[in-house]
Protein backbone atom coordinates (compact mmCIF):
# COMPACT_ATOMS: atom_id res chain seq x y z
CA UNK A 1 0.00 0.00 0.00
CA UNK A 2 1.18 3.49 -1.06
CA UNK A 3 2.37 5.43 2.14
CA UNK A 4 0.50 8.80 2.80
CA UNK A 5 3.57 9.80 5.15
CA UNK A 6 3.73 13.67 4.31
CA UNK A 7 1.40 13.86 1.82
CA UNK A 8 -0.74 16.52 3.57
CA UNK A 9 -0.32 18.85 6.31
CA UNK A 10 -2.53 21.04 8.54
CA UNK A 11 -2.94 24.41 7.36
CA UNK A 12 -5.80 26.15 9.48
CA UNK A 13 -6.49 26.00 12.96
CA UNK A 14 -9.25 28.24 14.87
CA UNK A 15 -10.80 27.89 18.66
CA UNK A 16 -13.63 29.66 20.33
CA UNK A 17 -13.31 30.83 23.64
CA UNK A 18 -13.33 27.79 26.43
CA UNK A 19 -16.02 28.71 28.81
CA UNK A 20 -17.78 26.83 31.63
CA UNK A 21 -21.07 28.34 30.22
CA UNK A 22 -21.05 29.66 26.25
CA UNK A 23 -24.63 30.95 26.28
CA UNK A 24 -24.38 29.32 22.27
CA UNK A 25 -25.15 26.40 20.61
CA UNK A 26 -22.29 24.41 19.73
CA UNK A 27 -23.70 24.91 15.98
CA UNK A 28 -22.63 28.41 16.96
CA UNK A 29 -19.46 27.09 18.16
CA UNK A 30 -18.73 24.90 15.51
CA UNK A 31 -19.02 27.73 13.22
CA UNK A 32 -16.72 29.75 14.85
CA UNK A 33 -14.13 27.80 15.21
CA UNK A 34 -14.23 26.44 11.77
CA UNK A 35 -14.40 29.93 10.17
CA UNK A 36 -11.49 31.06 12.06
CA UNK A 37 -9.18 27.97 10.60
CA UNK A 38 -10.44 28.61 7.32
CA UNK A 39 -9.71 32.55 7.69
CA UNK A 40 -6.06 30.67 9.12
CA UNK A 41 -5.30 29.01 6.60
CA UNK A 42 -5.72 32.39 4.22
CA UNK A 43 -8.98 30.05 2.25
CA UNK A 44 -12.15 30.70 2.05
CA UNK A 45 -15.35 28.60 2.83
CA UNK A 46 -15.88 28.03 -0.84
CA UNK A 47 -12.90 26.38 -0.93
CA UNK A 48 -13.70 23.95 1.65
CA UNK A 49 -14.99 20.61 0.02
CA UNK A 50 -14.59 17.81 2.79
CA UNK A 51 -16.04 17.80 6.92
CA UNK A 52 -15.33 14.92 9.05
CA UNK A 53 -16.92 15.19 12.47
CA UNK A 54 -17.02 13.16 15.40
CA UNK A 55 -19.82 10.41 15.45
CA UNK A 56 -21.02 12.10 18.63
CA UNK A 57 -21.59 15.91 17.61
CA UNK A 58 -24.93 16.40 16.60
CA UNK A 59 -24.97 18.75 13.71
CA UNK A 60 -25.34 17.17 10.32
CA UNK A 61 -22.21 18.36 7.83
CA UNK A 62 -25.23 19.54 5.41
CA UNK A 63 -26.22 22.16 8.22
CA UNK A 64 -23.02 23.38 8.59
CA UNK A 65 -22.23 23.04 5.00
CA UNK A 66 -25.43 25.04 4.25
CA UNK A 67 -24.21 28.07 6.91
CA UNK A 68 -20.82 28.33 5.39
CA UNK A 69 -21.95 28.51 2.01
CA UNK A 70 -20.19 25.53 0.74
CA UNK A 71 -22.30 24.73 -2.30
CA UNK A 72 -20.62 21.15 -3.03
CA UNK A 73 -19.43 19.30 0.06
CA UNK A 74 -17.28 16.12 -2.05
CA UNK A 75 -16.39 14.11 1.07
CA UNK A 76 -17.70 14.32 4.52
CA UNK A 77 -17.42 12.15 7.60
CA UNK A 78 -17.90 10.90 10.70
CA UNK A 79 -15.70 8.65 13.34
CA UNK A 80 -16.52 7.07 16.47
CA UNK A 81 -15.18 6.14 19.86
CA UNK A 82 -17.20 9.30 21.41
CA UNK A 83 -14.46 11.89 22.65
CA UNK A 84 -11.29 9.82 21.29
CA UNK A 85 -11.88 9.73 17.48
CA UNK A 86 -9.69 12.60 16.86
CA UNK A 87 -6.65 10.52 15.46
CA UNK A 88 -9.57 8.85 13.16
CA UNK A 89 -10.73 12.78 11.73
CA UNK A 90 -7.59 13.26 10.79
CA UNK A 91 -6.82 10.02 8.87
CA UNK A 92 -10.38 10.18 6.82
CA UNK A 93 -9.22 14.03 6.32
CA UNK A 94 -5.74 12.67 4.43
CA UNK A 95 -7.23 9.15 3.11
CA UNK A 96 -10.08 11.26 1.14
CA UNK A 97 -7.54 13.74 -0.04
CA UNK A 98 -5.08 11.78 -1.41
CA UNK A 99 -7.67 9.85 -3.33
CA UNK A 100 -9.17 13.04 -4.77
CA UNK A 101 -12.01 12.42 -2.83
CA UNK A 102 -11.45 16.13 -1.35
CA UNK A 103 -9.30 19.66 -1.88
CA UNK A 104 -9.13 21.04 1.64
CA UNK A 105 -10.89 19.32 4.44
CA UNK A 106 -11.89 20.84 8.12
CA UNK A 107 -12.39 18.59 11.22
CA UNK A 108 -14.01 20.03 14.48
CA UNK A 109 -15.35 19.56 17.66
CA UNK A 110 -18.13 21.55 19.26
CA UNK A 111 -19.25 20.64 22.61
CA UNK A 112 -21.28 22.26 25.95
CA UNK A 113 -19.49 20.03 27.78
CA UNK A 114 -20.45 22.23 30.58
CA UNK A 115 -23.18 23.64 30.64
CA UNK A 116 -24.84 20.69 28.52
CA UNK A 117 -24.82 16.98 28.74
CA UNK A 118 -21.39 16.46 31.00
CA UNK A 119 -19.57 12.93 30.49
CA UNK A 120 -18.34 13.36 34.01
CA UNK A 121 -21.68 12.25 34.86
CA UNK A 122 -22.36 9.38 32.36
CA UNK A 123 -25.02 11.56 30.62
CA UNK A 124 -23.18 10.95 27.35
CA UNK A 125 -21.64 7.81 27.53
CA UNK A 126 -24.48 5.55 29.63
CA UNK A 127 -26.19 3.54 28.69
CA UNK A 128 -29.43 2.51 30.24
CA UNK A 129 -28.20 -0.90 31.14
CA UNK A 130 -27.94 -2.20 27.65
CA UNK A 131 -25.77 -4.29 26.27
CA UNK A 132 -22.61 -5.21 28.36
CA UNK A 133 -23.42 -2.13 30.76
CA UNK A 134 -26.12 -4.17 32.57
CA UNK A 135 -23.22 -5.80 34.15
CA UNK A 136 -21.11 -2.19 35.21
CA UNK A 137 -23.83 0.42 35.45
CA UNK A 138 -26.17 -1.25 38.20
CA UNK A 139 -22.87 -1.49 40.13
CA UNK A 140 -22.28 1.71 40.30
CA UNK A 141 -20.06 2.11 37.49
CA UNK A 142 -21.36 5.03 35.05
CA UNK A 143 -18.60 7.74 34.30
CA UNK A 144 -15.63 6.85 32.26
CA UNK A 145 -13.40 8.00 35.30
CA UNK A 146 -14.52 4.94 37.54
CA UNK A 147 -12.57 2.55 34.81
CA UNK A 148 -9.39 5.30 35.07
CA UNK A 149 -9.84 4.96 39.18
CA UNK A 150 -10.05 1.10 38.62
CA UNK A 151 -6.92 0.78 36.00
CA UNK A 152 -5.16 3.19 38.55
CA UNK A 153 -5.54 0.93 41.43
CA UNK A 154 -4.02 -2.51 40.03
CA UNK A 155 -0.97 -0.42 38.31
CA UNK A 156 -0.62 0.91 41.96
CA UNK A 157 -0.66 -2.65 43.62
CA UNK A 158 1.35 -4.56 40.40
CA UNK A 159 3.93 -1.66 40.24
CA UNK A 160 4.14 0.54 42.70
CA UNK A 161 2.59 4.09 41.36
CA UNK A 162 1.56 6.60 43.61
CA UNK A 163 -0.97 8.92 43.78
CA UNK A 164 1.51 11.67 44.01
CA UNK A 165 3.04 10.69 40.92
CA UNK A 166 -0.44 11.44 39.22
CA UNK A 167 -0.51 14.68 41.25
CA UNK A 168 3.02 15.35 38.86
CA UNK A 169 0.86 14.84 35.85
CA UNK A 170 -1.43 17.24 36.87
CA UNK A 171 1.19 19.48 38.51
CA UNK A 172 3.07 19.68 35.06
CA UNK A 173 0.00 20.75 33.07
CA UNK A 174 -1.16 23.57 35.51
CA UNK A 175 2.30 24.92 34.95
CA UNK A 176 1.72 25.21 31.74
CA UNK A 177 -1.64 26.20 31.13
CA UNK A 178 -0.89 29.59 33.47
CA UNK A 179 1.07 30.42 30.72
CA UNK A 180 -1.91 30.13 28.44
CA UNK A 181 -4.81 32.56 28.52
CA UNK A 182 -7.32 30.61 26.82
CA UNK A 183 -6.94 27.83 29.14
CA UNK A 184 -9.85 27.74 32.16
CA UNK A 185 -7.53 26.56 35.09
CA UNK A 186 -4.48 28.59 35.30
CA UNK A 187 -3.75 28.92 39.40
CA UNK A 188 -0.77 26.99 39.67
CA UNK A 189 -1.08 23.90 41.72
CA UNK A 190 1.26 21.67 43.91
CA UNK A 191 1.71 18.12 45.00
CA UNK A 192 0.25 19.40 48.34
CA UNK A 193 -2.83 20.91 46.32
CA UNK A 194 -3.55 17.80 44.44
CA UNK A 195 -3.27 15.45 47.32
CA UNK A 196 -5.46 17.60 49.21
CA UNK A 197 -7.93 18.11 46.22
CA UNK A 198 -11.28 16.14 47.28
CA UNK A 199 -11.86 12.55 46.12
CA UNK A 200 -13.99 11.92 43.51
CA UNK A 201 -13.51 8.19 43.22
CA UNK A 202 -10.65 6.58 44.78
CA UNK A 203 -8.11 6.63 44.27
CA UNK A 204 -8.62 9.51 42.15
CA UNK A 205 -9.04 13.45 43.44
CA UNK A 206 -11.03 16.25 41.37
CA UNK A 207 -7.08 17.32 40.01
CA UNK A 208 -6.80 14.22 38.58
CA UNK A 209 -9.94 14.38 36.29
CA UNK A 210 -10.18 16.73 33.34
CA UNK A 211 -11.92 19.91 33.22
CA UNK A 212 -15.35 19.94 31.53
CA UNK A 213 -15.79 22.94 29.67
CA UNK A 214 -17.78 24.44 26.26
CA UNK A 215 -16.08 25.43 23.09
CA UNK A 216 -15.28 24.56 19.87
CA UNK A 217 -11.80 23.65 17.85
CA UNK A 218 -11.19 23.06 14.05
CA UNK A 219 -8.36 22.17 11.87
CA UNK A 220 -8.27 22.92 8.16
CA UNK A 221 -5.88 20.07 5.86
CA UNK A 222 -4.92 19.91 2.57
CA UNK A 223 -2.11 18.42 0.41
CA UNK A 224 1.02 19.06 0.81
CA UNK A 225 1.45 20.50 -2.91
CA UNK A 226 -1.02 23.37 -1.54
CA UNK A 227 -0.02 23.44 1.75
CA UNK A 228 3.54 24.82 0.53
CA UNK A 229 1.40 27.77 -1.18
CA UNK A 230 -1.02 28.81 1.90
CA UNK A 231 -0.33 31.20 4.50
CA UNK A 232 1.04 28.98 7.47
CA UNK A 233 4.08 27.04 7.90
CA UNK A 234 2.30 23.52 7.36
CA UNK A 235 2.33 21.03 10.00
CA UNK A 236 2.91 17.82 7.91
CA UNK A 237 1.41 14.63 8.62
CA UNK A 238 3.34 11.75 8.87
CA UNK A 239 1.49 8.81 10.19
CA UNK A 240 -1.90 8.59 12.05
CA UNK A 241 -3.41 5.34 13.83
CA UNK A 242 -6.40 4.28 15.15
CA UNK A 243 -6.45 1.66 17.98
CA UNK A 244 -9.96 0.68 19.09
CA UNK A 245 -10.47 -1.94 21.82
CA UNK A 246 -10.36 -5.28 21.56
CA UNK A 247 -10.30 -8.70 23.50
CA UNK A 248 -14.15 -10.60 24.56
CA UNK A 249 -12.48 -11.45 28.37
CA UNK A 250 -14.17 -8.58 30.16
CA UNK A 251 -11.09 -7.06 31.14
CA UNK A 252 -11.32 -3.20 30.74
CA UNK A 253 -7.74 -2.73 31.41
CA UNK A 254 -6.39 -0.32 28.86
CA UNK A 255 -6.59 -2.51 25.87
CA UNK A 256 -7.57 0.58 23.37
CA UNK A 257 -3.88 2.18 23.84
CA UNK A 258 -2.28 -1.24 23.04
CA UNK A 259 -1.41 -0.54 19.32
CA UNK A 260 -1.15 3.33 19.45
CA UNK A 261 2.54 2.83 19.43
CA UNK A 262 2.57 1.89 15.48
CA UNK A 263 2.14 5.17 14.57
CA UNK A 264 6.52 5.59 15.00
CA UNK A 265 6.83 3.15 12.32
CA UNK A 266 4.62 4.45 10.23
CA UNK A 267 6.21 7.94 10.63
CA UNK A 268 9.81 6.17 10.31
CA UNK A 269 10.25 7.69 13.67
CA UNK A 270 11.00 6.52 17.68
CA UNK A 271 10.06 8.10 20.58
CA UNK A 272 13.13 9.74 21.75
CA UNK A 273 12.64 11.79 18.54
CA UNK A 274 9.97 13.21 20.04
CA UNK A 275 10.31 17.05 21.00
CA UNK A 276 7.12 17.37 22.80
CA UNK A 277 3.78 14.96 22.97
CA UNK A 278 0.24 16.16 23.86
CA UNK A 279 -1.75 13.20 25.31
CA UNK A 280 -5.52 12.52 25.89
CA UNK A 281 -6.02 13.95 29.65
CA UNK A 282 -9.05 12.89 30.42
CA UNK A 283 -7.74 11.26 33.45
CA UNK A 284 -4.33 11.23 34.78
CA UNK A 285 -4.02 7.48 34.98
CA UNK A 286 -4.33 7.61 31.31
CA UNK A 287 -1.74 10.10 30.36
CA UNK A 288 0.59 7.93 32.80
CA UNK A 289 -0.13 4.08 30.82
CA UNK A 290 0.44 5.82 27.52
CA UNK A 291 3.59 7.01 28.11
CA UNK A 292 4.33 3.12 28.91
CA UNK A 293 2.35 1.66 25.89
CA UNK A 294 4.20 4.37 23.64
CA UNK A 295 7.29 3.04 24.49
CA UNK A 296 9.03 6.22 26.61
CA UNK A 297 9.28 3.84 29.54
CA UNK A 298 9.04 0.69 30.44
CA UNK A 299 5.76 -1.12 31.71
CA UNK A 300 5.59 -0.15 34.99
CA UNK A 301 8.13 2.97 35.16
CA UNK A 302 5.74 5.52 34.33
CA UNK A 303 5.38 6.91 37.69
CA UNK A 304 8.74 7.78 38.71
CA UNK A 305 9.29 8.72 34.84
CA UNK A 306 6.90 11.33 35.49
CA UNK A 307 8.14 12.69 38.40
CA UNK A 308 11.06 15.47 38.57
CA UNK A 309 9.74 17.44 35.80
CA UNK A 310 10.94 15.53 33.43
CA UNK A 311 7.10 16.39 31.48
CA UNK A 312 7.01 19.94 32.32
CA UNK A 313 8.50 22.89 29.84
CA UNK A 314 12.30 22.30 30.03
CA UNK A 315 12.08 18.58 30.65
CA UNK A 316 12.98 15.88 28.76
CA UNK A 317 9.83 15.32 27.11
CA UNK A 318 7.61 17.76 27.80
CA UNK A 319 3.58 17.15 28.01
CA UNK A 320 -0.06 19.51 27.11
CA UNK A 321 1.77 22.47 26.73
CA UNK A 322 -1.72 23.88 26.71
CA UNK A 323 -2.26 22.79 29.99
CA UNK A 324 -4.56 19.94 28.37
CA UNK A 325 -7.50 18.76 29.28
CA UNK A 326 -6.70 19.02 33.16
CA UNK A 327 -6.63 22.73 32.73
CA UNK A 328 -7.25 24.34 29.23
CA UNK A 329 -10.24 22.62 28.58
CA UNK A 330 -11.56 19.11 28.00
CA UNK A 331 -12.01 19.36 24.31
CA UNK A 332 -11.62 15.83 23.76
CA UNK A 333 -8.50 15.78 21.62
CA UNK A 334 -9.26 18.79 19.45
CA UNK A 335 -6.97 21.32 21.59
CA UNK A 336 -4.02 18.53 21.90
CA UNK A 337 -4.07 18.63 17.88
CA UNK A 338 -4.44 21.99 17.95
CA UNK A 339 -1.63 22.81 20.08
CA UNK A 340 0.83 20.55 18.18
CA UNK A 341 0.46 22.82 14.80
CA UNK A 342 1.17 25.77 17.35
CA UNK A 343 4.07 23.97 18.69
CA UNK A 344 5.47 23.36 15.16
CA UNK A 345 4.91 27.03 13.59
CA UNK A 346 6.64 28.61 16.93
CA UNK A 347 3.53 29.72 18.48
CA UNK A 348 2.62 28.00 21.58
CA UNK A 349 2.69 29.79 24.88
CA UNK A 350 4.71 27.30 26.68
CA UNK A 351 7.15 26.94 23.02
CA UNK A 352 9.67 24.21 22.90
CA UNK A 353 12.45 25.88 20.67
CA UNK A 354 12.71 24.97 17.70
CA UNK A 355 10.02 21.67 18.06
CA UNK A 356 10.45 19.68 14.91
CA UNK A 357 8.20 16.34 16.04
CA UNK A 358 5.06 16.52 18.34
CA UNK A 359 3.26 13.34 19.03
CA UNK A 360 -0.44 13.39 20.11
CA UNK A 361 -2.55 10.77 21.20
CA UNK A 362 -6.01 11.04 20.96
CA UNK A 363 -7.37 8.42 23.07
CA UNK A 364 -8.54 5.89 20.55
CA UNK A 365 -5.52 6.69 18.04
CA UNK A 366 -2.50 8.86 17.62
CA UNK A 367 -0.79 11.04 15.29
CA UNK A 368 2.83 12.65 14.15
CA UNK A 369 3.02 15.60 12.96
CA UNK A 370 6.48 17.74 11.96
CA UNK A 371 7.53 20.61 10.92
CA UNK B 1 -37.06 7.68 41.25
CA UNK B 2 -33.45 7.62 40.32
CA UNK B 3 -31.45 4.67 41.25
CA UNK B 4 -28.43 3.31 39.23
CA UNK B 5 -29.35 2.07 36.02
CA UNK B 6 -31.18 -1.87 36.46
CA UNK B 7 -30.07 -4.55 33.78
CA UNK B 8 -31.70 -4.61 30.72
CA UNK B 9 -32.82 -7.93 30.13
CA UNK B 10 -32.68 -9.35 26.22
CA UNK B 11 -32.24 -12.54 24.93
CA UNK B 12 -28.36 -12.18 25.11
CA UNK B 13 -27.89 -12.58 28.96
CA UNK B 14 -31.42 -13.59 29.68
CA UNK B 15 -30.07 -16.88 31.37
CA UNK B 16 -28.10 -15.09 33.33
CA UNK B 17 -30.48 -12.99 35.45
CA UNK B 18 -32.97 -16.15 34.92
CA UNK B 19 -30.02 -17.79 37.15
CA UNK B 20 -29.85 -14.92 39.86
CA UNK B 21 -33.33 -15.17 40.31
CA UNK B 22 -32.83 -18.60 41.73
CA UNK B 23 -29.52 -17.24 43.61
CA UNK B 24 -27.44 -19.36 41.15
CA UNK B 25 -24.34 -17.84 39.32
CA UNK B 26 -24.06 -19.01 36.08
CA UNK B 27 -21.22 -18.01 33.68
CA UNK B 28 -21.36 -18.70 29.46
CA UNK B 29 -19.00 -20.92 28.02
CA UNK B 30 -18.54 -21.22 24.55
CA UNK B 31 -20.30 -24.48 22.62
CA UNK B 32 -17.73 -24.98 20.51
CA UNK B 33 -14.23 -24.58 22.29
CA UNK B 34 -15.55 -24.32 25.61
CA UNK B 35 -14.12 -21.03 26.69
CA UNK B 36 -15.90 -19.08 29.48
CA UNK B 37 -17.09 -15.28 28.80
CA UNK B 38 -18.51 -12.58 30.85
CA UNK B 39 -20.15 -10.24 30.36
CA UNK B 40 -22.90 -12.76 28.02
CA UNK B 41 -22.61 -12.00 24.35
CA UNK B 42 -23.99 -13.76 21.51
CA UNK B 43 -20.49 -14.75 20.49
CA UNK B 44 -17.39 -16.64 21.47
CA UNK B 45 -14.16 -14.42 20.84
CA UNK B 46 -12.19 -17.44 20.50
CA UNK B 47 -13.51 -19.00 17.53
CA UNK B 48 -16.69 -16.96 17.03
CA UNK B 49 -19.29 -19.81 17.64
CA UNK B 50 -23.05 -18.47 18.51
CA UNK B 51 -23.77 -21.25 20.35
CA UNK B 52 -23.08 -21.50 24.00
CA UNK B 53 -24.48 -22.97 27.39
CA UNK B 54 -24.57 -22.34 31.04
CA UNK B 55 -22.52 -23.52 33.49
CA UNK B 56 -22.78 -22.96 37.34
CA UNK B 57 -19.95 -20.89 38.75
CA UNK B 58 -18.85 -21.78 42.72
CA UNK B 59 -18.88 -17.71 43.30
CA UNK B 60 -15.72 -17.84 44.52
CA UNK B 61 -13.00 -15.28 43.78
CA UNK B 62 -10.33 -12.54 45.02
CA UNK B 63 -10.75 -8.48 43.75
CA UNK B 64 -8.92 -7.98 40.95
CA UNK B 65 -9.04 -3.96 41.35
CA UNK B 66 -11.74 -1.94 43.01
CA UNK B 67 -12.59 1.72 42.75
CA UNK B 68 -14.42 3.81 45.82
CA UNK B 69 -17.24 6.74 44.14
CA UNK B 70 -16.87 9.07 47.14
CA UNK B 71 -18.84 11.93 44.84
CA UNK B 72 -22.20 11.41 43.90
CA UNK B 73 -21.71 11.83 40.22
CA UNK B 74 -24.90 10.48 39.37
CA UNK B 75 -28.45 10.81 40.61
CA UNK B 76 -28.39 6.74 41.11
CA UNK B 77 -25.82 7.27 43.36
CA UNK B 78 -27.08 9.61 45.95
CA UNK B 79 -27.56 8.22 49.48
CA UNK B 80 -24.89 4.76 48.44
CA UNK B 81 -21.61 6.66 48.38
CA UNK B 82 -18.86 5.73 49.12
CA UNK B 83 -19.58 2.54 47.04
CA UNK B 84 -17.17 -0.06 46.14
CA UNK B 85 -17.68 -1.16 42.60
CA UNK B 86 -14.96 -4.10 42.39
CA UNK B 87 -13.91 -6.09 39.54
CA UNK B 88 -13.56 -9.67 40.99
CA UNK B 89 -11.33 -12.71 39.25
CA UNK B 90 -13.67 -15.23 39.87
CA UNK B 91 -11.92 -19.16 40.53
CA UNK B 92 -13.02 -19.96 36.80
CA UNK B 93 -11.09 -16.92 35.21
CA UNK B 94 -13.19 -14.23 33.88
CA UNK B 95 -13.44 -11.02 35.54
CA UNK B 96 -16.63 -9.66 36.94
CA UNK B 97 -17.69 -6.11 38.24
CA UNK B 98 -19.98 -6.21 41.06
CA UNK B 99 -20.09 -4.41 44.78
CA UNK B 100 -18.72 -5.80 47.78
CA UNK B 101 -21.18 -5.95 51.02
CA UNK B 102 -20.82 -6.97 54.75
CA UNK B 103 -17.31 -4.67 54.87
CA UNK B 104 -16.53 -1.59 55.02
CA UNK B 105 -15.19 -0.06 51.80
CA UNK B 106 -11.59 1.01 53.03
CA UNK B 107 -11.23 -2.58 54.31
CA UNK B 108 -11.23 -4.02 50.62
CA UNK B 109 -7.82 -4.81 49.33
CA UNK B 110 -6.50 -6.47 45.89
CA UNK B 111 -6.15 -9.82 45.75
CA UNK B 112 -8.71 -10.71 48.59
CA UNK B 113 -11.29 -13.94 48.62
CA UNK B 114 -14.70 -12.94 48.37
CA UNK B 115 -17.21 -15.15 47.67
CA UNK B 116 -21.26 -14.36 46.26
CA UNK B 117 -24.32 -13.16 47.55
CA UNK B 118 -27.61 -12.18 45.82
CA UNK B 119 -29.40 -8.80 46.46
CA UNK B 120 -33.25 -9.20 45.63
CA UNK B 121 -33.91 -5.91 43.95
CA UNK B 122 -37.37 -6.41 42.12
CA UNK B 123 -39.54 -8.77 41.04
CA UNK B 124 -37.43 -9.59 37.80
CA UNK B 125 -33.70 -8.55 38.89
CA UNK B 126 -31.55 -10.13 41.42
CA UNK B 127 -27.87 -8.53 41.52
CA UNK B 128 -25.13 -10.55 42.45
CA UNK B 129 -22.66 -8.74 44.51
CA UNK B 130 -19.94 -10.08 46.90
CA UNK B 131 -18.61 -10.65 50.60
CA UNK B 132 -15.34 -11.22 51.89
CA UNK B 133 -15.03 -14.98 51.94
CA UNK B 134 -15.82 -17.20 54.67
CA UNK B 135 -14.43 -20.13 53.34
CA UNK B 136 -11.07 -21.43 54.90
CA UNK B 137 -8.13 -20.52 52.27
CA UNK B 138 -6.79 -23.79 50.92
ZN1 LIG C 1 -15.41 -20.60 21.20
Amino acid sequence: MESVKDKCAVVGIGETEYSRDSGRTERSLALEAIKKAIEDAGLRPGDIDGIVKYAVQPETETDLAACLGIRHLSYFGEAGFAGGAGAALVRQAVQAIVTGAATNVVVFRAVNGRSGKRYGRGEVTGRGGRGDAAFSEPFGLIAPGQGAAMSARRHMHDYGTTSRQLGAIAVACRKHAARNPRALLRDPITLEDHQNSRIIYDPLHMLDCCYEADGAGALVITSADRARALKQRPAYIMATVQAAPGGGDGAHDRTETSAKHKVFAAAGVSPGDMDVVQIYDHFTPWVLMAIEDYGFCKRGEGGPFVEGGRIELGGGLPLNTSGGHLSEAYLQGMNHMIEAVRQLRGTSTAQVEGAELVLVDTAAGALILRR
Amino acid sequence: MSGLPLPVIDSDNAEFWAACKRHELVLQRCGQCKTLRHPPRPMCHVCNSMTSEWVKSNGRGRIYSYVITVQPIHPGLVGKVPLATVRVQLEEGVLFTSNVVGCAPDEIRIDMPVEVVFEDVTQEITLPKFRPSRQVEG
